[in-house]
């Protein structure tokens, strides 16, 4: 047993509202300069769609994350003898094609322009050039299935689907839309760490975000490769690769990240999880369809007095492990079940989880006239008439599994259910009851799952581990030291004499 | 222990050493200030944010967490804030940013020219405008770039002679001034209409002119709105969500919808297109866009049926009598054949109240116990009579307090068949109603019913009577059945049956927590009123309003002030001034634009019974009538300067007020002084001087714009529409086209707008991160302040400065110009609120003889009062006397404040003016603290003042409400350490005591305090003669005009393969109106532009590709953008997300001679509803953004065809 403490997160989707605040809360902070640009850290799609970069669940094409040979895990882009050989060219990368080029306008022109014959207006110029630009592709290009007919038929997920699910999908009278807020997952397996010919990419070992160090970043862009969520990019000013940081200089101080601060859908949940190296490699090779599992095998009890143990030796502190028992995400993801990692069978054991969103139900239309045809008299419809298929879900959070998306749904169903039979009355409650029994909920549970829903406080929602700054300064120089002399900076000197 | 193998390839790092490089960030997230402010831009948010400040630098914002909590069985408001508002900070250092003063360039040229040949700057300003060929040169300039830095000394030089040259040649009322939706930053607001209101100008309303005005709750509520604040939402059991896309436009309230279904809340969402909010819904209804009025009828009719007659739930029905006018009694009046429902019957008719004071305006029910009618207190009547304790919902006999258990039907007694309208198939129908006779004082006896008998009715409800009912469910031709809504919604009849009974039964369980939440998706459609009331009604009939989880959660502009009274009295300038000029601004441009010249009769869109002359003939016969019965305002007032009038009254012999009034009533008699409304092209009664800050005047406000840009500007148009009104007019002058008709346009902002683009002159105002100021909001309840994280940036001043050294300009070059007081007389409309309300039973018009001319009675209101441009200056910077003698109030309620002005003498600022020191408003925190401190929202104090005033005016103690809060007094320092959460007032009708959510109207249901309509109930039925002549009176479906007649392609051309659709423009996802939409955060999130949705099927038959560009076109103008093409979008409609901007991103258009093309109200052009426009009766009666026709747009269509060149 080697257990560790990773910052861990929960998206919950059926919250989200798709307003992409976290997006410019992060934009805002760190990636709002040149070269940075075209970077989203923080970024949200439309589902089904193609997202950004477009397509970049096609491993296919891109070749991230992990795959199993020989009963050992091995990155999909390449061993890491044959790097060397390909390091001045990789096929695999993104283009800009399929991130964007950047634009602005020429706004100067409606205050300094002569009087014309007509009215002036500010021209689209590219931010990398300075050249007029025909604006055809953005970071959020198809936002609530803007041009569908390209972008979510094209979702690689719906290779999972039949044709008949396929259809459903894009016509007006049957289709759904959901939002995927996407972050970097800081996973327990990270591709990215792996693929690095420097060296630069790590993963800090008091919290397990995942870095890339720019002093020694060589720009080689193994990481953008290798990464299957496509959440590590290229500044082409500075030549290094950056990525999410989870805000650490906010976290290290007890803040949650600009993007869970600012998700004005409330939809963020962040805690410590515990987990079991030990068991990456295993759990990693395991078929698709025990991924979900294997992967919750692998996050550890922090109650548990063995897991107590090995993670003291491991450094991880008190007020960590404490951390740890109050954590949102661990309930969400283990004790309830209800949270799934995003495309488990690329291996890379996300630390970001989802709660799947609950979809309205299906319709019917015949001569122009619409119909639902719940058949029930329930006042909620069965799960199985909402309108986002299963198999859907299962491609982006069960490996292809409806198992574990099934079960997660069927339980917030019955807790809304039973909440109704409670506050209303109009189902009844043995009706209710037997519901939450048969979705393996008791009541507590449902209350508890209700209230981290529902009433959550900010405290609630984010239960960061103190972090230890003054024990890591320690080792470089006495804190008292620091107190004077932060923010002079160390690694310059300032010039003197003539 | 340094690092920790993981595996061969993953390494975990503690070392702090190999770390040290992680500065790299850190140094980033550091920072050196944080300023707590908000973003003032109408959106209803009014979220607090933390500005972030380094190096002197405004870097980022994020949200502030610290409201209050409500209550800990309540979701928290943390954290507010959108993606729009945390774009914000991008424009304070934007290229698109206006930092200095700037001045069209031919404007500029022409203005030093003249000032060189004549120093004085008022004839300088007369010279250029003497000249026609001066006055076209700089017009015809505008919007076609050319400007010039200005210093802050020129304009205010210039717009200081432009001022008093307009108020010497035509009257101060040619000088408007626009600003929007004070709510969203109350000081900046109150900075120019003070100035305005102070010289005399004309300020135009904004909330009915947006179209988010709701006309349904004035007509049913007597309020202009008021509603749950959005934590409310949670404690629904039945969310019904149309016309609002809460994701989008609610942003920062929409989890408390999410948080509510996870609680077991059911939540419904009607929308034509499968949009953002439907992915949160159980059901989404995908109804006919426009047409959810129709599905919310037979809601009723359901309800009705199975609830309130086979099942009659006790509940529901003790609701009906106490909280509305369901048991009051309706006179019929036969008609061949049977009779139409008639108006109210007054109990000053009958022989037991003929004595009664206003007994015409109190009315009757039918006492059960006693079997006889019997007078209710709280109406009108009540609330206006000397004796005062009698306005309250009692069900208490007005003569003799004996107690009334009144009748809701009269069913088992005989039956008539009245007459009932079907506009969807335009026909009548006749229907069994049961009646009773009553016995007048005039010994003659008239056939009644109640109420609540003319719904059943309506409704189709079968209670087997005789007469045209539908047979069932199934019957599709009887009207509003479940079955016959289906060819209108395309929504099926099970839906309606499964929607009602769930509704209905929700209601019954939980006593009325349902909750429809709409928007403009709603009230943008011409018959707005009728849907909404439709929907009004299935809450009403279940209990619904008045109570925490229930009710109508109406947003759609940040129209709650909270603080409103000591704001109006600041910003309308009551401290000096008695009477305002307040324009409803769609009637304004309705006239002034010249919109009204491109339609015939109003009959031609407007479903309408036959019979009334009202309802013939075009609706500028209408609106002039308005004007001169007192039911709305206008201005400029006369075809003379009013000062001049009063002048020539005085000259002419009249020795006071009294003699002037009555000299100007006898020149209008005569017909020797006109209404400017009669002649509006005449060039005087042009307006001549506009000011626009705040908002988008030009662009996103201007329904009709390529309209504004001939007629208001004189510049290009790409209109085409025809000029169609000649010969169905009747009291107006037609004379030819005229373009040009303002002065000066200035705009104040801190972005090239399309405003400012087409504006003389630019301001530079600082933005909402460089200001002290003040916001609020229905959304939620707390209070936020806007403050300074830096100084106004480059030469950007407050809008409270600016328009200071407006006022200080003005005072100075008044000394030569305008030295000595002059007598202006100002003109009111009958004001809600006021006795004005009970002036008029019936439409009489004196112009026709049918009554006497009697200002205040039969016509507007006329004060005469003096003003002192020297002085300007010195008023604006001081609170003065007249708050002080006659105290502060709101909607009817008042309070003393004298000697909390005294004391403010010693706490507060002064400044000394003529002698006498005033408590000061020269600097904006001034303003801010006095405003605080002078309101029962934030000073408990004066919260019991005004409870205790409406005790004596109820008769029913109301003070405990306030007992709690007496000694909290908020300051802005308060507000800056933390959001306040406003306390109890009278002036609103929720309550927040108990920690729990605002709710609108729990103030009348708990507390017994009637609405402030007719009957002091909420009015299902509205009995006024406009309402019957419309046929109105009901709650109605009335069918969507059909795109032929209403004349948006008149002129247009199908060239190459065109598509022809609805074009809906709701609130869009990267904007808040026309804000953040330029920007480069919402720009590169969307597609840089904003791309016209259209379905996939529509696009496919004319061969449009996703990302093509388009010309969308009508008679209007024209709009160039590139498709978008969704499976979410319906076929027939397309979808561009309102308030686009010309100033970026806008090719030419080739079907307009490529000339640049426009933005979203290129396309529209408005058209007024008549019926709306009526006055002195009731909830009726006019006030400032409260009542009055709205700025429709929804029903426009156009061409759409893929463009062919792209030219920029």
């Amino acid at each position: 047993m080697d257990i560790r403490s990773q910052v861990a997160m929960v998206f919950h989707l059926d919250k989200c509202i798709g307003c992409h605040t976290c997006s410019i809360a992060c934009k805002n902070v760190w990636t709002d300069r040149k070269g940075a640009d075209y970077m989203w850290w923080n970024n949200v799609e439309t589902k089904p769609g193609t997202g950004y970069p477009t397509k970049w669940e096609d491993q296919g094409e891109y070749k991230g994350g992990w795959i199993v040979k020989d009963g050992k895990l091995e990155l999909r882009l390449t061993g890491k003898g044959k790097f060397l050989q390909k390091i001045f060219y990789q096929p695999d990368l993104p283009t800009m094609d399929e991130y964007y080029e950047p634009w602005t306008y020429r706004y100067e022109d409606l205050f300094n322009g002569p009087e014309l014959d007509d009215q002036p207006t500010a021209i689209p110029i590219s931010k990398v050039t300075g050249e007029y630009i025909d604006v055809e592709s953005g970071p959020n290009w198809d936002d609530d299935l803007g041009g569908s007919a390209l972008y979510a038929r094209n979702d690689p997920n719906l290779a999972a689907m039949t044709e008949e699910q396929r259809l459903q999908l894009l016509s007006i009278e049957t289709l759904v839309m959901f939002y995927l807020p996407r972050i970097c997952n800081h996973c327990a397996n990270p591709a990215c760490v792996a693929a690095c010919p420097s060296g630069a990419i790590y993963k800090r070992g008091e919290d397990g975000i995942v870095l890339v160090n720019q002093n020694v970043c060589r720009g080689w862009r193994y990481c953008v490769s290798a990464c299957p969520y496509k959440k590590v990019f290229y500044n082409w000013s500075t030549g290094k690769s950056e990525k999410c940081l989870l805000c650490y200089p906010r976290v290290e101080t007890g803040q949650a990240p600009a993007c869970f601060h600012s998700c004005v859908g409330r939809i963020r949940y962040m805690g410590v999880l515990l987990y079991d190296a030990d068991k990456i490699q295993e759990a990693g090779v395991r078929p698709d369809a025990e991924l979900v599992d294997a992967h919750r095998d692998m996050l550890a009890d922090p109650f548990d007095p063995a897991v107590i143990e090995s993670a003291r030796r491991n450094g991880v502190t008190e007020q960590i492990l404490k951390a740890a028992q109050k954590s949102p995400v661990y309930k969400f993801v283990k004790e309830w079940g209800l949270a799934l990692a995003p495309h488990p069978e690329f291996r890379t054991f996300p630390s970001l989880f989802y709660v799947p969103a609950l979809g309205p139900v299906t319709y019917s239309v015949e001569n122009g006239i619409a119909l639902n045809p719940t058949s029930t008299d329930e006042i909620f419809a069965p799960l199985d008439q909402a309108r986002l298929p299963m198999s859907y879900l299962a491609s982006l959070f069960g490996a292809g599994q409806e198992a574990p998306v099934r079960y997660a749904m069927k339980k917030m169903m019955a807790i809304r259910t039973w909440k109704r039979a409670v506050t209303v009355g109009d189902v009844e409650m043995q009706v209710a009851l037997d519901g939450l029994r048969e979705a393996d909920c008791t009541t507590e549970q449902a209350e508890a799952i209700y209230r981290l829903t529902s009433l959550c406080n900010y405290e609630d929602r984010f239960v960061i581990p103190p972090s230890h700054r003054e024990q890591a300064v320690e080792v470089l120089t006495n804190p008292l030291e620091k107190k004077g002399a932060a923010g002079f900076g160390f690694r310059e000197q300032p010039q003197r004499g003539f | 222990m340094t690092e920790r193998k993981q595996s061969h390839w993953i390494t975990d790092i503690v070392d702090p050493e190999t770390r040290t490089w992680e500065e790299f960030y850190r140094n980033r997230w550091a920072h050196d200030k944080v300023v707590r402010s908000t973003h003032g831009v109408n959106c209803t948010g009014s979220c607090g944010w933390n500005i972030y400040v380094k190096e002197g630098i405004v870097t980022w914002e994020m949200q502030v967490v610290d409201y209050p909590l409500l209550d800990e069985t309540v979701p928290p408001y943390e954290p507010r804030g959108c993606q729009r508002g945390i774009s914000f900070s991008w424009y304070l250092y934007s290229p698109l940013r206006v930092k200095f003063p700037y001045m069209r360039g031919a404007l500029m040229d022409l203005w030093n020219e003249a000032k060189g040949k004549d120093q004085d700057p008022v004839a300088a300003w007369a010279s250029i405008q003497n000249d026609p060929v001066k006055r076209a040169r700089y017009q015809q300039a505008r919007g076609k770039g050319g400007f010039r830095r200005a210093s802050w000394e020129q304009v205010n030089e210039l717009m200081a002679a432009a001022n008093i040259h307009t108020i010497k040649t035509h009257g101060p009322d040619r000088i408007a001034g626009f600003s929007p939706i004070p709510a969203m930053s109350m000081l900046s607001y109150a900075a120019g209409s003070r100035f305005i209101q102070l010289m005399g100008g004309t300020n135009l309303s904004f909330y009915d002119w947006y179209c988010d005005l709701p006309p349904s709750s004035p007509e049913m509520w007597g309020e202009q709105t008021d509603v749950q604040e959005s934590a409310d939402w949670y404690n629904a059991k039945f969310l019904a969500v149309m016309g609002s896309n809460l994701n989008m436009t609610r942003t920062p309230d929409c989890h408390f919808a999410a948080e509510s279904r996870h609680n077991g809340t059911k939540m419904v969402v009607f929308s034509p297109d499968f949009n953002q909010v439907a992915k949160y819904a159980d059901e989404w209804m995908p109804v006919h866009q426009g047409q959810d009025g129709a599905f919310w009828m037979a809601v009723n009719h359901v309800i009705l049926t199975e609830f309130h007659h086979q099942q009659q739930v006790p509940f529901f029905l003790d609701y009906q009598k106490k909280y509305t006018d369901g048991p009051f009694l309706v006179e019929l009046t036969p008609i061949e054949g049977g009779f139409r429902p008639g108006q109210l019957l007054r109990a000053g008719r009958l022989e037991r109240y003929s004595e009664e004071e206003h007994g015409e305006w109190k009315f009757l029910m039918w006492d059960q116990p006693s079997g006889t009618p019997k007078m209710p207190k709280g109406a009108m009547g009540q609330r206006w009579s000397t004796k005062q304790g009698e306005w309250n919902l009692l069900l208490q006999d007005g003569k003799d307090d004996s107690p009334i258990d009144p009748a809701l039907t009269m069913l088992g007694r005989e039956t008539e068949q009245v007459q009932f309208d079907d506009f969807a198939d335009g026909k009548t129908l006749f229907r069994g109603v049961p009646v009773r006779h009553i016995r007048l004082a005039d010994g003659s006896s008239v056939p009644v019913t109640t109420v609540y008998d003319l719904l059943m009715a309506q409704f189709g409800v079968d209670r087997d009577l005789p007469g045209a009912y539908p047979k069932n469910y199934d019957d599709a031709t009887g009207v509003y059945t479940p079955a016959w809504q289906e060819k209108h919604t395309g929504l099926s009849r099970e839906n309606v049956l499964r929607f009602a009974r769930e509704w209905a039964h929700t209601a019954e369980l939980t006593k009325g927590k349902c909750t429809v939440i709409i928007g403009a998706g709603i009230n943008h459609w011409y018959h707005n009123n009728l849907i909404y009331r439709a929907a009004q009604h299935a809450l009403v009939f279940c209990g619904c309003i008045g109570t925490n989880g229930g009710g109508l959660a109406h947003y759609v502009g940040q129209e709650k002030l909270a603080p409103v009274a000591s704001w109006s009295a600041i910003a309308l300038a009551k401290d000096w001034v008695s009477v305002n000029r307040l324009q409803n601004a769609p009637s304004w441009h309705y006239v002034n634009s010249d919109q009204w010249r491109y339609e015939k009769e109003f009959k031609e869109y407007n479903t309408v019974p036959d019979g009334s002359e009202l309802v013939e003939g075009h609706c500028m016969n209408m609106q002039t009538r308005a004007v001169r019965s007192g039911w709305l305002p206008y201005f400029p007032q006369y075809n003379e300067n009013p000062m001049q009038v009063v002048a020539d009254a005085r000259k002419a012999g009249a020795k006071d007020n009294a003699a002037i009034i009555a000299s100007t009533v006898n020149r209008l008699k005569k017909k020797d002084l006109r209404f400017s409304i009669e002649d509006p092209d005449a060039a005087e009664n042009w307006p001549r001087v506009w000011y626009i800050w705040r908002g988008n005047a030009i662009g996103t406000s201007a329904k009709g714009h390529e309209f504004f840009l001939k007629h208001y500007l004189g510049t290009h148009t790409n209109a085409i529409a025809d000029e169609v009104a000649e010969g169905t007019l009747k009291d107006v002058v037609w004379r030819p086209t005229v373009t040009g008709k303002m002065d000066l346009v200035v705009d104040i902002n801190f972005r090239m707008d399309t405003s400012a683009l087409y504006s003389d002159i630019v301001l530079p105002t600082a933005t909402w991160y460089e200001k002290t100021d003040l916001n609020s909001t229905d959304m939620h309840s707390f209070i936020n302040p806007l403050s300074a994280a830096v100084p106004p940036c480059w030469e950007s001043k407050s809008d409270w400065d600016i328009f200071k050294g407006m006022a200080k300009t003005v005072s100075e070059l008044s000394g030569k110009h305008l030295p000595n007081p002059i007598e202006d007389i100002v003109s009111s409309p009958l004001a809600h609120d006021s006795i004005g309300e009970i002036a008029q039973p019936h439409i009489r018009d004196w112009m026709a003889g049918e009554c006497e001319a009697i200002p205040g009675k039969t016509m507007p209101s006329l004060a005469v009062i003096t003003r002192d441009y020297t002085k300007l200056y010195d008023q604006f910077i001081s609170l003065g006397p007249n708050v002080r003698e006659q105290g502060l109030g709101a909607h009817g309620v008042k309070y003393p404040i004298k000697d909390i002005y005294d004391r403010m003498l010693e706490t507060h600022p002064t400044v000394m003016i003529e002698g006498q020191k005033r408590p000061s408003l020269e600097e904006d925190m001034e303003a801010a603290n006095v405003l605080l401190h002078l309101s029962p929202e934030t000073n408990g104090e004066l919260a019991y003042r005004a409870y205790e005033f409406m005790e004596g005016r109820t008769g029913l103690p109301l003070k405990d409400l306030a007992e709690p809060y007496r000694g909290i007094k908020y300051t802005f320092k308060d507000l800056l350490s933390q959001p306040r959460r406003v306390l109890n007032s009278p002036c609103w009708s929720g309550l927040v005591d108990e920690k729990r959510p605002y709710s609108a109207f729990t103030y009348n249901v708990e507390r017994m305090v009637p609405w402030r309509t007719l009957t002091g109930r909420q009015s299902c039925y509205l009995d006024h003669e406009g309402y019957l002549a419309f046929g109105e009176h009901l709650p109605t479906y009335k069918p969507t005009p059909p795109a032929q007649v209403l004349g948006d392609l008149r002129c247009s051309k199908r060239e190459g393969k065109t598509l022809a659709l609805n074009y809906l423009t709701p609130h869009g996802k990267w904007h808040i109106h026309s804000t953040y939409g330029d920007t480069e955060r919402m720009t590169t999130l969307s597609r840089g532009c904003d791309p016209l949705w259209l379905s996939e099927e529509d696009a496919a038959s004319v061969g449009l590709k996703d990302n093509d560009w388009v010309e969308v076109h009508n008679d209007n103008g024209v709009v160039v953008t590139r498709a978008c093409v969704s499976a979410r979008i319906p076929k027939g409609a397309c979808i561009q997300y309102h308030a686009t901007e010309r100033t970026y991103g806008v090719p030419k258009s080739p079907i307009r001679g490529m000339k640049r093309a426009g933005m979203n109200n290129s396309l529209t052009r408005i058209r007024l509803k008549p019926n709306l426009m009526v006055g002195g009766y009731g909830q009726f009666s006019y006030h400032f953004n409260y009542w009055g026709p709205t700025g429709v747009n929804r029903e426009t269509v156009v061409y759409v065809r893929k463009l062919g060149q792209l030219v920029w």
